[in-house]
């Protein structure tokens, strides 16, 4: 399988990245390279297989729901590039 | 006056608590190291004031949050960001052992690399020959140790990035088993294999260091408790202890000659310490492990990495509408790296893409999983090079990502199945260091640790880079 130019700026679009004209021939080259690289997995017949999520046996952690003291809010905000009162600001709307 | 680039950690804790030196002098005596070679060697991308009190200096990787002080993951996303929490680890360092920052470690950018090149601030130098990279992405950590610039350090391994930059610079790195340490406030890369570790000049330091931070924490459930508690290496004989060499790990095309007779030379070592060494085989593991790492990794760091907005914290671009604020920090703020594993992973992600990436590679997770659960019923450690070669030149392998990225061929199988791995320095090679690797069962770190002491032993390698001596 290989990813076309405009493959790539669906894929950027969703990963909420600007590509710029100037980066897509490079980046659609490697990109390309990268996917015939990883597309070994495939040559493996795994249909018997279940899949591994995570390298534990996992079970799930249960807390009890009760009230903890968490960050102040004033921490919360501290790295805000741009906030009003208690609330992170930022620009309107716009086209996705 | 204190020797820097020997003193071990254990060493200076008895130091100070003879009170044959202040916790004053031991600060000021790694200051003065950074002070004379960090400039050439770029290991910091900040350095703390002393906190005070008589704890030992620890150097810690830049994706580990610490609070009050700057914490980037080599990233210009992260510029000027400050947590206003420690991560568990920082924080059991500081309260358990009075242990103190000393500085933050180069990394490649998001710990995205193999040689710390990525890092958006410049890479670091090898100490032992600083025209060459020091590996990554925890190239900052392991050159700060091997440089004298710190006692020890912390490092995050998610592929290799602890193991690997100990090899290059040829000292001891420890990626733990997957769910011993927490993972609580460290910069997320790819969540079901980021670990982090330690980095010392000896296997001891090293099993003390993961003794500090091991353990279970209920901030990160994915966290167990260790089932026996980490005991410091003291024996120098293997007897009992049974070796393999898988053939793949140790015969695969790339590694240096060089590289393969120190290990080789290394393994005659462990059979001379009573070791009983057999021949066996990870055929899939190593042939599958590096395209199944890099779909699971990029496609984790493609949803952890969404969450750098421009909102609440990190770069802002300028822009009058929020798609846009959005799309254009994004791509001022990340470097190549991360972009194309952002790109790489959203798209194994993507409708229509999904079972044939993704998920055809979390089925050959299983099989590498499973390859390595058969050897260990008939071994108690698997050995082979950490790195199929010596510390590169910088610059060599930054046109071609793959190139780059088969720096890690070795250390990524035992990564995918969640087990512990040990770099061991083994000997030298075009005058550079060679790093063994030793790769157990999960949660056999004990087991590593008293091979890899055992070896250190019977070696002698002198950790201290000859330029420095």
């Amino acid at each position: 399988m290989a990813i076309d130019r405009e493959q790539l700026l669906h894929v950027a679009h969703l990963a909420r990245l600007e590509v710029r004209e100037e980066e897509v021939e490079r980046l659609e080259g490697q990109l390309n390279d990268i996917l015939a690289a990883v597309s070994k997995v495939s040559e493996l017949d795994l249909s018997d297989v279940p899949p591994t999520s995570h390298p534990h046996e996992v079970v799930n952690v249960w807390g009890e729901d009760e009230p903890r003291p968490c960050l102040p809010v004033e921490d919360v905000l501290a790295n805000a590039p741009e906030r009003e009162g208690d609330f992170f600001k930022v620009p309107p709307g716009g086209t996705a | 006056m204190i020797d820097t680039l020997r003193l071990t950690a254990y060493e200076a804790a008895d130091l100070l608590r003879t009170k044959e030196i202040s916790g004053v002098e031991l600060w000021e005596a790694y200051r003065r190291a950074i002070d004379e070679r960090d400039g050439d060697l770029h290991c910091f991308l900040h350095v703390c004031d002393d906190p005070g009190g008589d704890g030992i200096p620890l150097a810690v990787k830049d994706v580990i949050g610490t609070k009050g002080i700057p914490t980037t993951a080599g990233s210009k996303i992260l510029e000027g960001y400050v947590p206003v929490y420690d991560s568990t680890v920082v924080r059991r360092a500081k309260e358990g052992h009075g242990l103190r920052v000393l500085g933050k470690t180069n990394t490649d950018e998001f710990a995205m690399g193999s040689s710390t090149e990525n890092s958006a601030f410049g890479p670091s130098h090898n100490p032992w020959d600083p025209s060459r990279v020091p590996g990554g992405s925890g190239g900052g950590s392991a050159a700060a140790v091997s440089a004298g610039l710190a006692p020890w350090a912390l490092g995050s391994d998610t592929g290799g990035s602890i193991k690997q930059p100990s090899a290059l610079c040829g000292n001891v790195g420890l990626r733990p088993t997957y769910g011993t340490v927490s993972r609580y406030g460290v910069i997320a890369f790819a969540s079901s294999l980021d670990q982090v570790g330690p980095v010392a000049r000896n296997v001891r330091d090293c099993a003390f260091l993961y003794s500090v931070i091991a353990g279970r924490d209920e901030c990160d459930t994915t966290t167990v408790e260790l089932p026996h508690p980490v005991e410091l290496p003291e024996a120098d004989d293997l007897r009992g202890m049974r070796i393999g060499v898988p053939k793949e790990l140790n015969e695969a095309e790339g590694i240096e000659p060089g590289v393969a007779a120190a290990v080789r030379a290394a393994i005659e070592r462990l059979e001379e310490l009573g070791a009983e060494v057999g021949e066996c085989e990870l055929p899939l593991s190593v042939e599958y492990g590096m395209p199944c790492y890099y779909l699971i990794a990029p496609a984790e760091a493609s949803s952890n990495l969404a969450r750098y907005d421009g909102v609440r914290y990190g770069h802002r671009a300028d822009a009058a509408e929020r798609y846009e604020m959005y799309t254009r920090t994004r791509d001022e703020g990340f470097g190549d790296e991360p972009k194309r594993r952002i790109l790489v992973g959203t798209y194994a992600l993507s409708a229509g893409y999904y079972d044939a990436y993704y998920g055809q590679a979390q089925k050959v997770r299983t099989v590498i999983k499973r390859e390595h659960d058969a050897l260990f019923e008939s071994f108690d450690a698997l050995v082979s090079p950490t790195s199929p070669t010596v510390a590169f030149p910088l610059g060599a392998r930054t046109a071609d990502p793959i190139a780059m990225y088969l720096s890690d061929l070795l250390t990524i199988p035992s990564c995918m199945a969640g087990l512990p791995g040990l770099n061991v320095p083994c000997g030298l090679s075009e005058g550079l260091p060679v790093g063994l690797q030793l790769v157990g069962p999960q949660f056999a770190e004990n087991t590593l640790f008293r091979i890899g002491h055992a070896l250190e032993q019977a070696i002698g390698f002198d950790p201290v880079p000859e330029r420095l001596r």
